[in-house]
């Protein structure tokens, strides 16, 4: 009875901890950018407002469509396309993540990111 | 009784691997990174009540490697290491204390999975954007762990050797 008592402890703080980052981490702030990153290194910046599709890397590839001010990816030769899947996203904080690619769509706030364009 | 270790072992290792197998070929609709039910933990736990911690080791990391070699590529390999190491320090603590059943044994295995996935994912992206995905996570390997410990708790009951 003892070790059921603990089991039973343990899987709901677990589960307690995820609703708590849930609502910690949940993403609220509409979206202004999206950023490509690939090994760490952020090699694109887009409007999340503009329509656009682009395809990113060669070999390796993913096709990222900006639409209706969501992103997501069409399209890509990873093996698990867990990308794809992932369907759109739009606000900030989130983001789609190929790890065979080692790639990240990212959403970011608004705000700066005209300026930073600017400064590139 | 070396020999019947030895082969007892050699059919465990080739158990985990068609667990692996079979998971591959019927893919949930994952949309995250990383969610799995972890059939191979089946065989792991099975062989960390019965045969021994070594030997659960051994085998978990065996199968890393081999699964790594055969379905996987450079970079999953890491993850699946580092998940699968998180998880036996853990679930091999959580069973010293001798105060969890097998299915809270499981159910901590199966998100220190997930949990030393996501850190490697995160150092090879180089990106903290993995943590929104911690939630999701936590909740599918709490769920997967429970389905595996129950399924492995019937196991380790009845299956002799
Ligand atoms: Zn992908």
């Amino acid at each position: 009875m003892r070790k059921r008592t603990l089991d039973i402890i343990l899987i709901a703080g677990v589960l307690l901890a995820a609703a708590l980052l849930w609502l910690w981490l949940r993403p609220v702030e509409a979206g202004g950018s999206v950023l490509v990153i690939q090994d760490g290194q952020e090699i694109a910046r887009y409007a999340l407002h503009e329509d656009r599709t682009v395809t990113i890397g060669e070999a390796d590839y993913n096709v990222l469509e900006i639409q209706n001010g969501q992103a997501a990816v069409t399209d890509a030769n990873c093996g698990d396309h867990t990308c794809v899947r992932t369907g759109a996203v739009s606000r900030a904080g989130e983001s789609i993540i190929c790890l065979p690619h080692r790639l990240e769509i990212r959403i970011i706030g608004g705000a700066d990111s005209s300026v930073d364009i600017v400064a590139q | 009784m070396q020999a019947k270790k030895i082969a007892t072992m050699g059919l465990l290792v080739a158990l985990a691997m068609v667990l692996s197998w079979v998971e591959q070929l019927v893919p949930l609709s994952v949309t995250v990174p990383g969610v799995k039910l972890g059939l191979a933990n089946l065989a792991v736990i099975f062989t960390l009540c019965r045969i021994g911690t070594r030997a659960a080791w051994g085998l978990s990391l065996l199968r890393v490697v081999l699964v790594s070699l055969t379905f996987g590529n450079a970079y999953s390999l890491w993850y699946s290491l580092a998940g699968a190491l998180l998880s036996l320090v853990v679930m091999t603590l959580l069973r010293r204390t001798g105060r969890f059943s097998l299915l809270g044994i499981s159910v901590a295995g199966a998100v220190c999975h997930n949990l030393g996935q996501i850190v490697v994912a995160a150092a090879v992206l180089g990106s903290a954007s993995m943590v929104y995905y911690l939630p999701v996570l936590l909740v599918s390997g709490t769920a997967a762990g429970v389905c595996i410990g129950a399924v492995a708790a019937i196991l380790v009951r009845r299956v002799r050797l």
